[in-house]
């Protein structure tokens, strides 16, 4: 397994220093990506998915630190990894796409400059080589008349364009993982899902291993063949999409399939999540959901739970698999269709 | 006139100058009604001009040609609108999609629902004034400790319920809600939805409920309205839309709804539509009782 995996994080915690105090945002986290598998990170905002997946490009501000654990990536420990040696992995072997294609794209440069831009950097090739690379990569991402839109600055582009030229600068060192940080969010529907194939059309042609973080269960339903769910900065459920879907275990999973329009009979009230996440300043003692859950056991306030094997690929972190825990069932309205 | 019509919009078209040679037709055409205590939802891609209707409507933006008629009163004319500018400013409200920027940053929680009170004149003296935001925060389900808090100490969702409870706070006739929850989170979503839906049910609220997300729209209206270009494409009772959708860019638009269901969402096929084929003088015909059809 640990040889095969292109990314594996290992017991990885992150904290940040602030005035008020240490906040954990990432706590505990193991996982691990195969080559050409796609990972859906989900969750509510402030769970800590996106400090998750930047730390591992280290693009963390200087008041985080690895409490504990371990990075590994193709096998290489990059836990302590300094800035230069970081330099070289970006790009080239991990890369990042971000929501908002507009601050992500410089709009004084032209498209086809960001990207030979890349290009440069992690190739020895010289700039002609680097032009025909960036307009295959254009074509790649689906944009039509490449040669032509070469020279253009991103403001010519609509959302769904600039999205895919993102991609472009983004793939185009030929990277082994990408990190796709809610990228369709500020998407309509149609060209979100545009974009959701493309990148599934990119996985088969490149090989290219993908971490998907997304609020969205239904974008990640499309494109996950991996789901972690995660809460308070903890994993606390995964397992392949089928599983996460049509099986979820964890009350946080219920519940954020529960909020959803589309899994709600007709006629009744959408079930929301009450409350908020909670503030990692001072972390509970026990789960962290717990407040929350309609379904939490005593022992959910005391102690933490730990992560249940349900199949071999199946993990989910609540005290209901434990043997003495009363049978619960979930809600009717998560059955499988 | 009927009188249970709360909004009535007649062939409105709005358009942009540009400069000389460009001129954007926002509006192409746009008629629709709302009955009173219904929720209408309008639904479309970005520059559909969905936004572009709420603010017309509003009165933000004269209407280049067309009526828009607000309980029996036409106010798209000037004159009608300033003769009822107090009556027709007070009962019809509006929630934007981005409520950091919606409420003042330098006023408390109290003061923002306060100020349009005080300015309507809805309450007499500070005693009642209290009583009347404390019942407001809680109709959205928020506590009195709320009230000397300032925009950003508080989550988006809170921020919304604020901007809810101002809104409401002038007991409006309809209130237009443009994009309420799209910067939302799903389990916050969830609770604004069931917000507006309980609002609608115990006071009898209007809506005109704008977004892009289709099984929102499905969730909460009655009637819904698809636009494409500034065009209305197809206008029907919820249900009817959803179980038989006829024009062929209905159909892509709900095809591209992401369902969490992995089996299904990986064996899905997209539909696609073709803008160039959409005709350029059509016109909404009506295919069944209320569900009409741009052709």
């Amino acid at each position: 397994m640990i040889n095969k995996a292109i990314l594996q994080l290992k017991n990885l915690s992150i904290s940040f220093d602030t005035p008020n105090g240490e906040v954990e945002a990432v706590r505990n986290v193991n996982l691990s990506l195969q080559k050409g598998e796609i990972l859906a990170i989900v969750g509510e905002s402030g769970c800590g998915k996106t400090v998750l997946s930047q730390s591992v490009l280290k693009l963390l501000p200087k008041t985080s630190n690895i409490k504990n654990g371990q990075i590994f990536v193709e096998g290489e420990d990059i836990t302590h990894y300094k800035e230069k040696k970081m330099r070289n992995l970006r790009g080239s072997v991990l890369s990042m796409v971000f929501q908002d294609p507009m601050t992500t794209l410089n709009p004084t440069i032209p498209i086809g400059k960001q990207i030979t831009e890349s290009i440069l950097k992690h190739k020895r090739v010289s700039r002609e080589e680097a032009k025909e690379r960036a307009i295959e990569m254009l074509e790649l991402v689906g944009i039509d008349d490449p040669i032509y839109r070469f020279n253009l600055q991103p403001h010519f582009f609509s959302g769904g364009m600039r999205q895919r030229c993102v991609l472009a600068i983004a793939l185009a060192s030929d990277p082994k993982i990408l990190f796709a940080d809610e990228p369709t969010t500020s998407l309509d529907v149609t060209v979100q899902a545009k974009i959701l194939d493309l990148l599934l059309d990119i996985r088969d042609k490149t090989g290219i291993s993908i971490v998907f973080i997304s609020h969205d269960l239904g974008v990640v339903a499309r494109i996950a063949d991996k789901v972690a769910v995660m809460y308070a900065g903890k994993v606390v459920e995964m397992g392949t999409a089928e599983e996460v879907f049509y099986d979820p275990c964890h009350p946080y999973t219920w519940g954020l399939l529960g909020a959803l329009p589309s899994s709600t009979i007709e006629g009744e009230n959408l079930k929301s999540i009450q409350g908020m996440p909670p503030v990692m300043l001072d972390p509970p003692p026990g789960d962290a959901f717990a407040v929350r859950n309609e379904y939490a056991l005593k022992i959910d306030y005391a102690e933490m739970p730990p992560m249940f094997q349900i199949t071999q690929t199946h993990f989910a972190a609540t005290w209901l698999l434990d043997e003495r825990a009363p049978i619960v069932k979930p809600p009717i309205s998560l059955k499988r269709r | 006139m009927d009188s249970t019509i709360i909004l009535d919009v007649r062939h409105l078209q709005q358009e942009f100058h540009i400069n000389k040679e460009l001129t954007i037709k926002a509006i192409d055409d746009v008629s629709f009604t709302i009955e009173k205590g219904k929720i209408f939802g309008l639904v479309g891609e970005t520059g559909s001009g969905k936004s572009t209707i709420a603010r017309t409507v509003m009165g933000i933006y004269p209407p280049t040609n067309g009526e828009v008629h607000f309980k029996g009163n036409m106010i798209s004319n000037k004159k009608r609108f300033r003769d009822n500018k107090n009556y027709t400013r007070r009962n019809i409200q509006i929630i934007f999609q981005d409520s950091a920027a919606a409420l003042n940053p330098r006023m408390t929680v109290a003061k923002i629902i306060a100020e349009p009170l005080k300015i309507n004149n809805i309450v007499k003296g500070k005693k009642e004034l209290e009583k009347k935001i404390d019942s407001l925060l809680l109709q959205v389900g928020l506590d009195s400790s709320f009230k000397s808090k300032y925009p950003d100490e508080i989550s988006g969702g809170q921020r919304q319920r604020v901007a809810i409870a101002r809104c409401i706070g002038m007991e409006p006739d309809l209130i237009i809600a443009d994009e309420p929850i799209a910067s939302l989170d799903i389990s916050i979503q969830a609770q604004i939805v069931t917000l507006f839906q309980q609002l609608q049910r115990e006071y009898g609220f209007t809506f005109l409920f704008i977004a892009h997300d289709l099984s929102i729209i499905r969730f909460i209206s009655d009637t819904v309205g698809v636009m494409l270009h500034g065009k209305m494409m197809e206008m029907a009772p919820t249900k009817e839309l959803f179980e038989n959708p006829l024009h062929p860019y209905t159909k892509a638009l709900l095809s591209a709804v992401p369902v969490p269901d992995p089996i299904y969402e990986r064996n899905k096929e997209i539909l696609l539509y073709d803008v160039a084929s959409l005709p350029v003088d059509g016109d909404m015909i009506e295919v069944s009782p209320g569900h009409f059809v741009y052709q």
